[in-house]
């Protein structure tokens, strides 16, 4: 489909609107109404700018998506969310214009609705439930949930500047948490409102975590992570950067030398795999990590005002599929690499990355290599990257994760000429805190050991997030960190008062 | 915070600054770093190894050369001046023990992260012969911190204008042609010089620990821009080192991956002087 201006989406929607104008409208027609498409940048336009691909929707496309809405009695949607938000409750809202009540229903689960409206891959979660997309036998027709919760939270943050919430009373207790990324900002907010006192210990210069290092701008405009930041800060929570946890100070001792009640550490999945084949120490490899964060932590983008330098790739290879890989993909050409391949050992319908993600990428001129994988990274004397060899796939029986397991051909290298790798296969978990805290359990992946509601292996400590899941998403991190805020909560509580 | 509170200048680019950082003060131990970042929305971060520490004024020491971005900005912070941001201490520490008979060598400003571990290894218990080198008198540094140290100390220069004209691994050589042989030799310095004292000890056998300072974004072990090949592993300077067995480390590797973003730093450096015309 060719790319349609904003403004040629709005007339459309004026048009439905006008059609349907002040009838109560059957099921059938709900169910007849256009899905309405995210208005976007051209992408041709975006291969060279930074700022956010998608717009939003206007009202009347929120206005129509929601009326899309069949607002079924068993809401099938709410069981694919993982912190169970009422979407049948907060799109009725939006379709009655009541814009304050429907946010005040999100945000009863889910903390950062602009954020995760942005970036849950909907497709697996809500949407993939919904009745619509079931009806019209087509997944991707689903009442578009995240468009509509972004675009009650842009509303809010628009209109209301997002508000703080109420703290309760001090109760005297005081909790660190370790990480800013989802998971500690919703640990953070959850024992504020509670009234205890908070700390964020950060390690970077600037918090946010994932969302801020990881992330990029044209997916997740850092204004709106700043913006979470600043509602913690009023609402007094501490945030302290610089405070690698384990080096500058032991777990134990934030414990026992600096009188913390409780810990929560929601450190994240920090440590990038490697593919550990021949020359992947060659000068052009890059873990997308580190390619990310010098664009978005350290805005390399930025040539004309930041002092971290990024590599300038002319042809560049993209080993994965998830998020990360389109991430790092569309940075590089943004970047003004001439030739962006992504080469994925599975086919498109396995790949992880959000759907979204995936037709952005390919709108904005990414090469995507299904069933190959590389099999050596290629350089000269100097040790610079000139090529990668693949060997091609053929999909098997479903493996362990249910997806049909990629098995290599024998005798079908091929060479790509090319001078940069971007290395997308997923991160382990830091092995930091674990290292320097050996009270403290963790699995042989280094994931941090807990029970359901995030208690570790050590008193007053719990964790959530990627550091307990491995590298999951945003949404599930924080509803991990509700639960471990709850479960905080009710210790703190029960430990009667300082 | 991380107000500086002394400045003094070693040499015509070398500048030892002691910076108010009571945290990092009480945690560090020998063979560890910090991370420097002078501007919170646009600043690179750097990794310096940490020279030196007070725990009760809360300070630490950094000695630095002013040879990049950064550090040519930093050489012109005052007494007073805070750092924007300062993260550490990072790194494993070095393993120290009476090993028995330590050679330490540092190259050029090699000797400022050498000097808190030749402290720690004098009060372990071992006999330290101290050998430091540069390119010539004005650069070497620390000489009479290392002299109170040092059972010996050999300082030796390339053009001979202090010292024993010499590079470090000739006195290198002939430490470990004695008998008995050196325990241990610690080898902190330009990259090259650290592979050429680990292929000086080689044949001797004497177990050689290097100090790499590669390319570091976060020094946390999440970008991974640090990575050297050890012993056919990948290994992450930052969080598995920075101190590895220098005989397993391939240098060359290194020495190549150094030079990545040679041409943007030549452009930084340009832009550098140019603006310092301009003003």
């Amino acid at each position: 489909m060719s790319h349609q201006t904003p403004q040629q989406l709005q007339q459309q929607a004026l048009d439905t609107l006008a059609s349907i104008e002040g009838r109560e409208l059957s099921r059938k027609e709900r169910m007849q109404l256009p899905q309405q498409p995210m208005p976007a940048q051209d992408p041709h336009e975006r291969r060279s700018t930074m700022s956010e691909v998608t717009f939003g929707y206007s009202e009347e496309q929120a206005q129509i998506e929601a009326m899309r809405c069949l607002q079924c009695k068993n809401a099938p949607c709410i069981d694919g969310c993982p912190v169970r938000i009422d979407i049948p409750a907060f799109i009725k809202a939006i379709e009655d214009r009541e814009y304050g009540a429907s946010i005040d229903i999100i945000r009863e689960a889910s903390l950062l609705p602009a954020i995760c409206g942005r970036v849950c891959p909907q497709e697996n979660q809500c949407q993939a439930n919904c009745t619509v997309g079931k009806a019209l036998k087509d997944p991707f027709q689903s009442v578009s949930i995240g468009r509509l919760e972004r675009y009650v939270a842009d509303r809010d943050r628009e209109h209301s500047g997002g508000g703080v919430p109420e703290v309760k009373p001090q109760t005297g207790k005081r909790v660190a948490v370790v990480g800013s990324g989802p998971a500690s900002i919703t640990v953070a907010a959850d024992l504020r409102r509670e009234g205890h006192a908070v700390t964020i210990l950060e390690a970077f210069h600037r918090p946010g975590g994932v969302m801020i290092y990881g992330i990029p701008e044209f997916r997740l405009p850092k204004s709106i992570v700043d913006q979470e930041i600043e509602t913690l800060k009023k609402m007094g929570v501490q945030i302290k950067t610089n405070f690698l946890v384990g080096r500058t100070r032991k777990l134990q001792d934030l414990l026992q030398k600096d009188g913390y009640d409780a810990i929560f550490i929601g450190t994240g999945a920090g440590l990038p795999k490697f593919l550990g084949i021949e020359g992947e120490n060659l000068v052009g490899v890059f873990s997308a990590n580190e390619y990310l964060t010098r664009s978005n932590m350290m805005k390399a983008y930025d040539r004309s005002h930041a002092d971290t330098p990024i590599y300038q790739p002319k042809k560049v290879a993209v080993f994965g599929g998830g998020n990360v890989a389109m991430d790092a993909a569309r940075t590089a050409v943004r970047l003004g690499a001439a030739e962006v391949n992504v080469i994925y050992r599975r086919t498109r319908t396995e790949m992880p990355a959000r759907a979204e993600e995936v037709d952005h990428a390919e709108e904005e001129g990414v090469i995507f290599h299904f069933l190959r994988s590389p099999k050596r990274i290629l350089g000269d004397e100097q040790d610079r990257v000139t090529g990668i060899e693949c060997l091609s796939y053929e999909l098997g029986a479903p493996d362990e994760s249910g997806r049909r397991r990629p098995i290599a051909i024998p005798g079908s290298e091929s060479t790509i000429e090319l001078d940069t790798v971007l290395v997308s296969i997923g991160n382990d978990s830091n092995p930091l805190i674990t290292q320097t805290t050996p009270q403290l359990q963790a699995n042989k992946w280094g994931n941090i050991i807990t029970d359901e509601n995030g208690r570790t292996s050590m008193d007053r400590v719990f964790a959530g997030g990627d550091i307990v899941l491995g590298a999951a998403t945003v949404i599930l991190a924080m509803g991990e960190g509700r639960k471990a805020a709850a479960a905080i909560h009710e210790m703190l509580s029960s430990s009667g008062s300082a | 915070m991380n107000r500086i509170l002394a400045k003094e200048q070693l040499s015509q680019q070398v500048f030892r600054i002691r910076v108010e950082a009571p945290l990092i003060a009480e945690e560090r131990k020998p063979g560890q770093f910090v991370i420097l970042q002078l501007d919170t929305s646009y600043g690179e971060r750097i990794p310096l190894t940490i020279a030196d520490a007070d725990t009760d004024e809360g300070s630490i020491t950094l000695i630095f050369q002013a040879v990049g971005r950064t550090t040519g900005l930093l050489k012109d912070y005052s007494v007073g001046d805070e750092i924007e941001n300062l993260l550490g201490p990072l790194g494993k520490p070095t393993h120290i023990e009476n090993f028995g008979h330590v050679v330490a060598v540092g190259g050029g400003i090699g000797a400022a992260p050498l000097y808190p571990i030749v402290e720690a290894m004098k009060r372990a218990g071992n006999r330290l012969t101290v050998v430091i080198g540069a390119r010539s008198r004005e650069l070497i540094i620390l000489e009479a911190e290392m002299q109170t140290l040092a059972d010996e100390l050999i300082v030796c220069t390339d053009d001979g204008s202090y010292g024993r004209k010499a590079l470090v691994t000739e006195p290198l050589k002939e430490l470990c042609q004695a008998e008995p042989r050196p325990n241990l030799a610690l080898a902190i310095g330009p990259p090259i010089m650290m592979k050429f004292c680990a292929d000086t000890t080689r044949p001797f056998g004497v177990p050689t620990v290097v100090s790499l300072n590669t390319i570091m974004v976060d020094g946390t072990g999440m970008c991974g821009g640090c990575r050297v090949t050890v012993a056919d592993q990948t290994r992450f300077v930052c969080v598995d080192g920075p101190e590895f067995d220098g005989h397993q480390v391939d240098f060359d590797n290194m020495l190549k991956r150094l030079g990545a973003y040679r041409e943007q730093e030549e452009k930084a450096r340009r832009d550098c002087r140019i603006e310092a015309v301009q003003r």
